[in-house]
């Protein structure tokens, strides 16, 4: 037998899924998180998702992980203190940036910039030039360097990233400034412009090189370590890490490329709710992923996420494709409270995250959160409820913090926390109307699919808000991240930039190197044990007329293109160009870059059919409880998932309690039970 | 004779009742239809002063003509009254002319198409979007001769014409036009390209009507507009006092060695109106700085601008067009009789923001913002490579953004909606130039609680023989501090010749032959600072100074010491800004560093140029204006 696990590392908790690659049978587990070493939450669960399968961890082959470590770096700004060495007279790349001021006409009178990822007191110049053409006009002054690079070191830095000019055309002067690097500041790791995005636009290049060496050595840290921890157990396993495009990506690339995974997590949970909600026959969806420190919305047109050629992560954007993901700083941890000045209530985006956590779990957390607020309203039952087996839930410190914020409103307690609730909901409303009605869409024309920790706490109201019926929370939804994870296809891909004008090259030339991209992308599958019959391969060219700015990808096949030539996507691309701006030119055409993509074969996994039952979903009652809903407190009931039928429709007000989430049905709505054990929340 | 609007099934619209949702979702519709314009545009142009500058601007509009999205507000007023003809389905129209639709392009550079967007034979709204072309002939490259006297000698000017009719393209007209165009090739790109984008917005457009019914886009069209009209009213009745106010500014010169030029304006409330009047404003230049303004952009600007000062959190739209009014007297800077040159206007144009901001914020001094980087200084490179073939740039200029009361100004940024630099490996890959230096310069931001940005300085290396053109300004006048905050740094053009001989360039100039080898130093100008300097947190200084954006000396005029080795000096801190704070006594609502005359005496020594001799106007608008101007001394 052969295994495949998926695993996403939230900032609360660690979800595990495991597939058996022959029967398509899966298993779960939930585990809390140890932000101060992720693998030891991992290992926990590898532990314990083992036992729930009954196998050896020696069994799994692939591990599939999400992964929000860059992320969270990022967001709260606990990157590396980052280096930078520029091209003499470009020290301030970062701080002019693109002169872009955002907002409009006026739109400076309000605008605030922020300091740049790498201090400007932190950026020094290489004595060096190469031309636009790859010429060197001026050698690298080797000893001056070494003086600057010395006195950077002084200053503490704890990544290096250099990005010199014109290195996407000759990467020579950056290499030379790397082993130097090397030399003098032995141990920093170093980020190469002309390695992480090969591609002219000094600004572009610099950011994004410097967010690489912002987030590495936390990512490094923790991928070394967790390759470390897993091959402890599992001999044959092959570590892979989820990119936020949704390919995947080996752990040796994750390390030198992170800012390939910033949107990692988020597009595991992407994937995975793609995968669940097409097999229960929706399409169009808002993907509404609430974990404990940050909640992410993206909008599903036609069973297909969004990708886009950016990702941007708090003010930072760097050019890596993406799901077209949008994250608010709010969750289950967000911490609420009532500024002395204006004695209004805020949530978040300050979050008592994993540690200590919302005061409920016990862990020594004091301030009042999200969780804490939908304790003590009686959504998240207390008691003998577990979550993840192991983690109880005290109701009187929930009550106790959450007094804090009623005390300075003058409110019940009661009252106060549906006030957290409200305001943020209101929030998430928010980020939903940022992915579809400003966009353009209705949300009234989508499904709201709810997963993540708090997700299904939050839906019926966001859905409410939204008017996205139904509701759709899929079985096991804090596990979805890993779903997606562990579903999604090995991909590898090998591009070049290549910028000639069709004159300039000949379809010989040309079909040459794709022929060389096609077995360098194939390596990597190769390596992988994936046999040459199970890889497809599919080859793409971005192109556009010699003098415009934009790229359009154009796709064909290898034996096309070696009948037909240059012709083949030069018609592709005039047709594409009038399809999408309704005019061709009568231009000649530019080949910009050639990628091969290598993908292995998709996952089998067995489809979870419940068993067919009636309508009534007594059997499934654990018991009557109070829930503090609309302004009173109300009588609902509680019921256990695991025992709920096909067709079962439960009335709201109720809670759903599963082992790894708490589903929150208002009253006047009900949760229609589907084959699959998604539950269809509508209004009544 | 106005516009004659043809329509095969014409029938009024029914006003309807709209709830919020459908508003919201209506109102985010058009702002994407908008988006999705500039996408289009910006993907498919060539020229790079539009595919990576963004010099273009989209509308889309009501039936009425009134700009529901966009920047500048509607120019179809302007245009309806100034065309003779039809306006009929499958039609497109081309103008580039000023003087044929009112000012709504303010030179001929910019190429404005306009798309009447119609639904089963009936008008439904309107998308525009005008670009700003790289060369349209005339008798420099890059067609803003700083010297021309008459518009004809500023290139081609099409009068609103049909480009489209029926939807098929009127190639012989086109040719034409691209004919006397340098670029031909980019011009031809880029007018497809806004044909594009306006074809986008239709699409859009007719998408609403088709989900929500034509008589529920009507009606939440005009609603969006209300909702503007109402906020709109409440913030201009809390903000414009009664009493007039005034403020002048200046252009520095017209590029022929006469300067400065006055422009002044006047404000105050009637009831729930505002009215603004340019009586005062120095006569019509005889060279190309006059910038013809429409009265609806200028509303426009205004509008946005208030909205942005006061309250960010109004949509802006045409609504509030009827609670403005515009005064400008004929043969003036602001508004000269054809065929005057318009092809600088970019220096009236800019500085038009800062008056707006000194009339608005003297009476709320909160929310007065510095002077900024008012302008959009232009570069032009030209010339023939040695393989024969020519090259021609024309690249926008950055500098400091002012200080506002939300902070500092950022540092060699934009003041214009959208605008991006170039990208140098962009310039350095198409054009025989290498830029070796791209720094903001130290100490140019005006000092002040909030930083002035700093001033942008390109260092040019030319790489081939060609000619060179400049168009900037604030070389002579200083961008103003507030409420305590000092003047940032003027601007400055220095050539260094190969043989290493400096040359210092005028604001304004045109044609400088360069050989391979020449550096050319385009440094622009600082913003204007905000607030008392001496009141601006030491750790903020130190920072600066520790970037690089702050020399130790420039430290002090924060009244900050700090030491060789980085460090502050707190003592010395102490004692300088008392010291400082003593002799300075009272700060000032407006530090424009010095009187036109004191500016003028200090000029050759400060700047290495001659002082501007004061403008003389020529009389061809007849005596009458002039004497009434002077009749109507303003006081």
């Amino acid at each position: 037998m052969s295994y495949r696990l998926g695993v996403d590392v939230g900032g609360t908790f660690t979800d595990l899924l495991l597939i058996n690659e022959q029967t398509g049978d899966i298993y779960t587990a939930k585990v809390p998180s140890t932000p101060h070493d992720s693998s030891v939450g991992v290992l926990n669960g590898i532990t314990k998702v083992c036992k729930n399968a009954g196998i050896d961890p020696n069994e799994i082959t692939h591990f599939m992980h999400g992964t929000t470590v860059a992320t969270n770096t990022v967001l709260t700004g606990s990157g590396a203190k980052v280096g930078l060495v520029t091209t003499k007279g470009y020290r301030q790349v970062l701080q002019i940036a693109r002169s872009f001021v955002p907002g409009g006409l006026g739109g400076w009178v309000i605008y605030n910039k922020s300091a740049p990822l790498a201090p400007l007191a932190l950026t020094i110049e290489a004595d060096e030039r190469i031309g636009a053409r790859g010429e060197v006009v001026r050698k690298l002054n080797v000893a001056a360097l070494k003086r600057d690079l010395k006195a950077l070191g002084k200053k503490g830095i704890e990544a290096l990233t250099i990005s010199l000019i014109n290195s996407f055309a000759n990467p020579e002067h950056e290499k030379q400034v790397a082993k130097v690097a090397a030399e003098v500041l032995p141990g920093i790791p170093v980020s190469i412009s002309s390695e992480i995005v090969p591609e002219m636009q000094e600004y572009e290049r610099t950011i994004t090189t410097v967010a690489n060496s912002y987030v590495r050595p936390k990512v490094e840290t923790y991928v070394r370590n967790l390759h470390k921890q897993v091959s402890k157990t599992m001999k044959k396993v092959q570590l892979h890490i989820l990119r936020s495009d949704g390919g995947l990506s080996s752990a040796k690339a994750a390390e030198a490329y992170p800012v390939n995974l910033l949107m990692s997590g988020p597009a595991g949970g992407v994937s995975g709710a793609v995968w669940v909600a097409q097999q229960a026959g929706f399409k169009n969806l808002l993907t509404f992923d609430m974990g404990g420190t940050s909640t992410d919305v993206c909008l599903v047109e036609n069973g297909k996420a969004q990708l886009r050629r950016e990702t941007t992560v708090g003010d930072v954007t760097v050019r890596a494709s993406s799901v077209d993901v949008r994250t608010v700083g709010a969750g289950g941890g967000s911490i609420a409270k009532v500024p002395e000045l204006t004695k209004a209530l805020r949530v978040g985006p300050e979050s008592a995250g994993a540690v200590p956590g919302p005061a409920a779990y016990d862990r020594g957390g004091t301030l009042p959160t999200v969780t804490d607020a939908n304790v003590v309203l009686g959504y998240l039952p207390s008691g003998e409820v577990r979550l993840g087996g192991d983690m109880k839930i005290r109701k009187d410190l929930a009550e106790k913090a959450v007094k804090q914020v009623a005390d300075a409103l003058g409110l019940s307690l009661k009252q106060a926390a549906a006030g957290i609730i409200d305001i943020v909901n209101e929030n998430m409303y928010g980020a939903c109307r940022l992915v579809s009605v400003e966009k353009g869409y209705d949300p009234r024309d989508f499904s709201l699919i709810a997963f993540g920790g708090a997700g299904p706490l939050h839906a019926n109201a966001v859905g409410k808000l939204l008017g996205s019926w139904p509701v759709i929370i899929p079985p096991g939804p804090g596990v979805l991240c890993a779903y997606g994870d562990a579903t999604t296809r090995v991909r590898d891909e090998a591009s070049r930039t290549f910028i000639r004008r069709f004159s300039e090259t000949s379809a010989k030339e040309v079909a040459k190197i794709f022929k060389a991209l096609g077995s360098d992308a194939s390596k990597a599958l190769d390596s992988e044990g994936i046999a040459k019959a199970d890889q497809s391969i599919s080859y793409q060219v971005d192109i556009r007329y010699h003098g415009q700015g934009l790229l359009l990808t154009v796709d064909f096949e290898l034996a096309e293109f070696e009948a037909r030539g240059l012709d083949v996507i030069g018609e592709r691309f005039d047709e594409m160009h009038k399809q999408l701006f309704t005019f061709a030119l009568p231009h000649e055409k530019e080949l910009v870059n050639m990628r091969a993509v290598a993908q292995g074969k998709p996952t089998f996994v067995k489809p979870q059919q419940l068993e067919k039952g009636s309508a009534d979903p007594s059997a499934a009652a654990m018991a009557k409880l109070t829930l503090f809903v609309e302004g009173r407190d109300q009588e609902g009931t509680l019921y256990d998932r695991g025992k709920l039928k096909s067709g079962n429709v439960v009335k709201g007000p109720a809670i759903v309690l599963e082992m790894d989430s708490t589903t929150l049905i208002l009253p006047n709505h009900v949760g229609r039970v589907d084959d699959w054990g998604n539950i269809l929340i509508t209004p009544a | 004779m106005p516009a004659k609007l043809v329509e095969t099934k014409p029938r009024p619209f029914k006003r309807v009742s709209i709830d919020p949702i459908t508003l919201d979702i209506i109102e985010s519709g058009m702002l994407n239809a908008r988006y999705e314009m500039d996408a289009v545009l910006f993907r498919t142009a060539m020229s790079p002063g539009i595919r990576e500058q963004h010099d273009e601007f989209p509308m889309i509009a009501n039936v009425d003509g009134k700009m529901v999205v966009g920047q500048f507000g509607s120019f179809i007023y302007g245009f309806k009254a100034a065309y003779n003809g039809t306006i009929e389905e499958g039609d497109i129209f081309l103008t580039t002319d000023p003087y044929s639709c009112n000012g709504a392009v303010s030179h001929s550079n910019d190429w404005l198409l306009l798309r009447p967007i119609f639904k089963d034979g009936r008008l439904i709204a309107y998308a525009a979007m005008f670009g700003h072309m790289t060369d349209i002939g005339g008798k420099v490259p890059g067609s803003m001769p700083t010297d021309a006297q008459s518009i004809f000698e500023e290139g081609i000017r099409v009068p609103p014409t049909k480009i489209y009719k029926k939807d098929v393209l009127q190639e012989d007209i086109l040719e034409l036009v691209l004919h006397n165009c340098r670029m031909p090739q980019w011009n031809r790109s880029d007018f497809h390209a806004i044909v594009a984008a306006i074809r986008t917005a239709e699409k859009r457009v007719i998408e609403l009507s088709n989900r929500f019914g034509d008589d529920v886009l009507f009606s939440a069209l005009d609603e969006l507009l209300e909702r503007n009209k109402r906020a709109m009213s409440k913030l201009i009745k809390s903000t414009v006092p009664a009493k007039k106010q005034y403020f002048e500014d200046y252009i520095c010169d017209d590029g022929m060695g006469m300067g400065p030029y006055k422009i002044r304006c006047a404000m105050w409330r009637e009831g729930e109106k505002v009215i603004f009047d340019f009586e005062g404003t120095d006569p019509q230049s005889t060279g190309s700085v006059n910038f013809y303004l429409n009265e609806e952009m200028f509303k426009m600007f205004c509008g946005v601008y208030m909205i942005m000062v006061f309250d960010p959190q109004i949509m802006f739209n045409d609504g509030f067009y009827d609670l403005m009014e515009v005064r400008i007297p004929e043969g003036t800077l602001l508004k000269p009789r054809a065929p005057a040159a318009l092809s600088c206007r970019t220096h009236a144009l800019g500085r038009i923001f800062d008056i707006l901001g000194g009339l608005l914020g003297q009476g709320n001094p909160d929310f007065l913002c510095a002077a900024g980087f008012s302008d959009s200084p232009h570069f032009m490179y030209s010339g023939y490579r040695k393989n024969g073939e020519w090259y021609q740039l024309y690249s926008i200029g950055f500098g400091g953004v002012p200080g506002k009361p939300s902070g500092d100004g950022p540092d060699g940024h934009s003041l214009w909606p959208s605008f991006t630099n170039v990208p140098n490996e962009f310039l350095e890959s198409y054009f025989p130039l290498r830029i070796e230096t791209y720094e903001t310069l130290p100490d140019t931001g005006g000092a002040g609680l909030h930083r002035g940005g700093n001033a942008l300085r390109v260092a040019y290396r030319m790489l081939e023989p060609g000619q060179i053109s400049i168009h900037d300004d604030r070389w002579l006048t200083y961008p103003w501090g507030v409420n305590g905050g000092l003047p940032g740094a003027r601007s400055r053009k220095i050539l260094v010749r190969k043989n290493g001989k400096k040359e210092m360039l005028p604001s304004k100039c045109d044609r400088i032959p360069v050989e391979a080898g020449d550096l050319l130093y385009f440094d622009t100008w600082g913003g204007g600072g905000w607030g008392d300097p001496l009141k601006r947190p030491v750790e903020k200084v130190a920072f600066d100074v520790e970037a690089g954006l702050v020399t130790r000396e420039g430290a002090k005029r924060y009244g900050v010491v700090i030491k060789p080795n980085g460090t502050v000096d707190d003592k010395a801190t102490k004692a300088l800004r008392a010291k400082m704070a003593k002799k300075r006594g009272k700060t000032k609502l407006f530090d424009f560093g010095g009187t036109i005359a004191e500016l003028k005496k200090s000029c050759r020594k400060e700047t290495g140029l001659e002082a501007p001799a004061t403008p003389v106007f020529q009389n061809w608008f007849g005596a009458a204006d002039q004497g009434k101007r002077k009749g109507k001394k303003a006081a």
